[in-house]
């Protein structure tokens, strides 16, 4: 692949290059952004008037592995209401909060995204996961490896082997070709295995006698000292509950002391924020905890965190976080899926309607607006819908319309219930996002925190991954959101590795991308004392055998592998 | 040589610890396997399918396709079925075959646990990978379910026998119960067994539940069992810290089919509001979950899929095997590592004898005897590689251990081979 491309005239939001809106050509050779190329054996694809941003970077999102195929398995009812044509370059299937595989990647690269991170790989079903990433078009994209309550992650965490255990995330990284260490509810998952929760960052994890504050620290120090590319990517205890703000804030602080990897500032990433955001005492006076959040966001610097913005429609709520989904079943009356995973994590499935009647899905609604909003600096805190569980990814263009409009906000709020509305904040913030912050929000600072360096960005020898909306930045109004909306739910092109994938909003050529992980050394001593332990525990307490565990490598027909630890 | 940690290719149990000997190209032990899985490796080699046969006559691989590629081409509803016993890059290129000819895919479940899936639609479940339930489960069900004789080593590797993190003592540390028609060679074995009359499933598993409510029951009796068992039942799922409820298709295929799964869900979710209580249903053939996880990423849905108007639809009933079949609505079929010939009712079997039916297999059976178009293809599990699911969704990849006979590959790569030539004849 060879093709020339220079991408002309466009007005270009590169924020990690300092670019905010400058008309400035982006050329392209072999995959990569060029500095120079050869302009009689190019191909010009005429930008004018239209914003040119790096290709979207999705850091939380479910689209692979037995968790949302539990979901696409237990809807019909979603996929009637969005079928999907199979067309000449592209399969058919099905869409809206369960999209199928081949979909999922279609949609993503219509929107401009050309990278999503699957947020949550039970490590014993990662060939699962990878085997629907093969089958996930167009996009690159990466796993996070579940190891919150995870048995070895208890254990070491109770012996205080801080080696051992950096030595365990090295090898189930490798063992399941994961990116990142993922956490949900820490220790509230292992207590469900007994159909039990975890209450507070000092609250019992039943077998172990330890805390939920000992796994969350360790696994920060952990994943600081051996430089992984991304902090803990942490689902906070207590989801769902009102109330809830403390604890996330709590949680916020106990990590504050760790020191980072060299090269960032971070060490925690929260992920969608908003479901753990909630003030008040229960889901009838539930109110806002955004400000709370956003202050002690805006006074450190080790933490960021994603939206998991709510959507107003139909869709299924899928977690690692069992005794919550159980909640949510309770609550609900709607079906329930709960899926226990050996020695490692869980998972629940809910279907769940978000409402503009309803009191308490209003006040989280604002919520996510509030954080994005209150949070001053864009590159602490990003889009997400937390798909499908806020809402499904297609929504992704009215969310950017909400931050950058206030009169969009001000639309949806003439739907709600004025007397929810004083429960949050929403209506006093004027700040409105620019095209610049949406960059921020979507692509740079994504990449950034998920320590892709050839990601989220157009500086010379980035990934010709690139988004040209048809959407004149300069003219555009806020008032005019509906264009906004228009032209970021279907890119006027999406360039993949320097391949032109999606034009006019259709998609035009399906490539594969490649999917990361991260390969960390520890010292050959502990590893070789976490294989004794692996060998005898796998053997009793497993129903694999450890060889039958690891992912192969052809389960990634194309891998892009991030060195980690050692020298690194 | 030896081979060790070889998963078996035989039922949804997919033990992952068989040790393999070969000697000369052929596979002379299968250590640690049940007798079924060990004659599955040992007679791999035996009564194979020679060459492939277009009409009974032996034929080219090259001719054989290009037939199958004719037949394909020129139906106007071909269905595509099996796909449980084979692994799942080629369960990927069937449902690719299916859309690109507009066709029906279906796969085995659609005889076994299809009722499973469409209780699982309408309620949900509480499942677990089998290693929950050797370290915690301190009672076992068998509802239904015979695994002494159909899924032979998982009450010692899973279920019953063995030691776990919280259950030490192994057997001894668990109460097996059965609740079947008959006194099964699993419920003599049982701590306890409850001989229900024949379809009476749904109510007992209603009444179960009812009382795990709290609801009085008068009745004196029901599905035959006396009230006295039914609430000593009861108070053995609510005493138990982690219970298992294990299901076959005594459950499924008796009266009452999906809403038995439905009553049997909603007793587990129940049960989940007083202690911790999972369910799995036995599944039989080795990938057949495998075909419903690979078919729903692709397409949404597990089984039943028509592609005739160019995107999936999903209607058990109507794009079902043995309904597409008995309506006489598909005029071609697909088949592939199954036998719908010997095991379809009638109606479903005399129409499938009257289409031309393309089938790959190894070896000849009564379907391939109807077949115009026979491939024979590699065994997967010992003569091609691939990835498998097992009965709680864990996926383990299974291995190429020897060499096919010269000329044979595997499921996926014939099935490529037609799914291009049909491309080229498009063009």
């Amino acid at each position: 692949m060879t093709q020339l491309l220079i991408i002309k005239g466009g007005i270009v939001y590169d924020p990690l290059n300092k670019i905010e809106g400058e008309k400035k050509d982006i050329l392209v050779a072999d995959g990569k952004i060029v500095e120079d190329v050869n302009e009689r054996n190019a191909k010009v694809i005429d930008a004018t008037g239209k914003t040119v941003m790096p290709g979207g970077v999705d850091l939380h999102s479910h689209i692979a592995g037995s968790k949302i195929n539990i979901g696409r398995l237990l809807r019909p009812e979603d996929h009637r209401k969005d079928a999907v044509l199979r067309g000449k370059k592209t399969r058919g299937g099905v869409g809206y909060s369960c999209p199928s595989t081949f979909v999922t990647g279609y949609r993503y690269a219509q929107m401009g995204y050309t990278s999503v991170m699957e947020a949550a790989m039970p490590p014993i079903g990662a060939r699962h996961v990878h085997e629907e990433l093969i089958d996930t078009p167009i996009i690159d994209k990466a796993a996070f490896t579940l190891f919150g309550n995870n048995y070895f992650t208890l254990k070491y965490v109770k012996e205080g082997d801080i080696e051992k255990l950096k030595a365990f995330i090295a090898w189930l990284l490798r063992a399941t070709r994961g990116y990142a260490v993922k956490i949900v509810n820490a220790g509230g998952v292992e207590n469900w295995k007994w159909g039990r929760n975890v209450h507070g960052l000092d609250g019992t994890v039943e077998d172990y006698d330890i805390t939920p504050r000992q796994i969350i620290t360790s696994l920060a120090q952990a994943n600081e000292e051996l430089g992984l590319p991304h902090t803990i990517h942490l689902h906070c205890n207590n989801l769902g509950m009102p109330g809830n703000y403390n604890i996330t804030q709590q949680t916020m602080d106990i990590v504050k002391d760790i020191k980072p990897k060299k090269s960032r500032t971070a060490t925690i990433h929260v992920v969608h924020c908003q479901f753990n955001a909630l003030a008040g005492d229960n889901w009838m006076n539930v109110k806002s905890g955004a400000p709370y959040i956003a202050k002690y966001v805006n006074e450190h610097n080790h933490v960021t965190l994603d939206l998991g913005q709510v959507i107003f429609t139909d869709t299924t709520t899928m977690t690692g976080d069992g005794p919550w989904q159980f909640a949510l079943w309770n609550m609900t009356g709607n079906k329930w899926v709960n899926s226990d995973v050996e020695n490692e994590a869980g998972a629940g499935v809910v279907p769940y309607t978000f409402k503009k009647n309803n009191s308490a899905n209003s006040v989280q609604w604002s919520i996510g607006l509030e954080l994005a909003l209150s949070v001053k600096d864009p590159w602490k805190i990003y889009m997400t819908t937390d798909h499908p569980n806020g809402g499904p990814f297609i929504y992704y263009p009215q969310v950017m319309a909400w931050l950058m409009s206030r009169q969009a906000r001000t639309d949806t709020m003439r739907e709600l219930n004025k007397a929810c509305l004083k429960r949050t904040h929403l209506a006093d913030l004027y700040r409105e996002y620019s095209f610049n912050d949406i960059a921020i929000s979507t692509r740079a600072g994504t990449a950034k925190a998920l320590g892709l360096t050839d990601k989220g960005h157009l500086g010379v020898g980035a990934d010709a991954d690139i988004a040209v909306y048809d959407i004149d930045s300069i003219s555009w109004r806020p008032s005019h959101y509906d264009k906004l909306i228009k032209a970021f739910g279907k890119a006027a092109y999406t360039i993949k590795n320097g391949e032109i994938v999606v034009k006019d909003g259709e998609v035009v050529a399906t490539v594969m991308g490649a999917t990361h992980w991260v390969d960390a050394k520890v010292s050959s001593e502990v590893d070789a004392e976490l294989r004794k332990d692996l060998e005898r525990d796998f053997k009793e307490y497993y129903t694999v055998s450890l060889r039958n565990y690891s992912v192969e490598d052809e389960y990634l027909p194309i891998q892009k592998i991030h060195k980690a630890g050692g020298d690194q | 040589m030896q081979h060790t940690d070889i998963v078996c290719p035989f039922c949804g149990c997919l033990c992952d610890d068989i040790e393999i000997t070969i000697k000369d190209g052929h596979i002379e032990e299968a250590k640690n396997a049940c007798t079924i899985s060990r004659s599955k490796f040992l007679n791999h080699h035996k009564n194979r399918i020679e060459a492939p046969l277009v009409k009974g006559k032996k034929e080219t691989l090259e001719n054989s396709v290009k037939r199958a590629v004719e037949i394909l081409s020129r139906a106007r509803r071909p269905l595509i079925y099996g796909l449980s016993s084979t692994e799942c890059k080629a369960i990927a290129k069937a449902v690719e075959i299916a859309e690109y000819t507009g066709g029906v895919l279906d796969n085995t479940s659609s005889v076994c646990h299809g009722p499973t899936i469409l209780a699982l639609q309408q309620v949900g479940e509480s499942k677990s990978t089998l290693g929950e339930v050797k370290n915690r489960a301190d009672l076992v069900i068998f509802w239904g379910s015979n695994p002494s004789e159909a899924h032979l080593r998982h009450i010692v590797r899973y279920s019953v026998t063995p030691k776990g993190l919280y259950v030490p003592e192994g057997k001894k540390g668990r109460k097996i119960v059965v609740v079947d028609v008959r006194e099964t060679r699993t419920a003599r074995m049982a701590d306890k067994f409850i001989k229900i009359d024949h379809n009476s499933d749904f109510e007992l598993l209603l009444t179960l539940r009812a009382i795990v409510r709290g609801e009085n029951i008068t009745a004196e009796k029901v599905a035959g069992v006396p009230m006295s068992d039914i609430v000593e039942l009861v108070d053995m799922m609510k005493a138990a810290n982690f219970g298992a409820l294990f299901f076959g298709l005594g459950l499924t295929q008796s009266d009452g089919r999906h809403m038995n799964i439905d009553a049997a869900i909603g007793l587990v979710s129940e049960l989940n509001r007083k202690t911790k209580f999972i369910l799995t249903p036995m599944r039989g053939h080795y990938n057949v979950a495998g075909a419903n996880t690979v078919t729903t990423w692709q397409t949404g849905y597990p089984y039943a899929v028509d592609f005739s108007l160019g995107y999936p639809r999903y209607n058990p009933g109507e794009f079902t095997a043995i309904d597409l079949l008995s309506s006489g609505e598909a005029d071609a079929a697909l088949i592939i590592a199954s036998d719908p010939g010997a095991t379809f009712p009638k109606d479903a079997a005399e129409h499938l004898a009257k289409i031309p039916i393309i089938t790959l297999d190894q070896k000849t059976t009564p379907t391939t005897m109807l077949s115009e178009v026979v491939i024979p293809v590699a065994t997967a599990g010992v003569e091609a590689e691939g990835t498998a699911y097992r009965m709680d969704g864990v996926p383990l990849k299974l291995s190429k251990l020897i060499d096919p006979s010269d000329g044979v590959i595997s499921d996926r790569e014939v099935l490529d081979m037609i799914l291009s030539r049909l491309r080229e004849v498009k063009q």
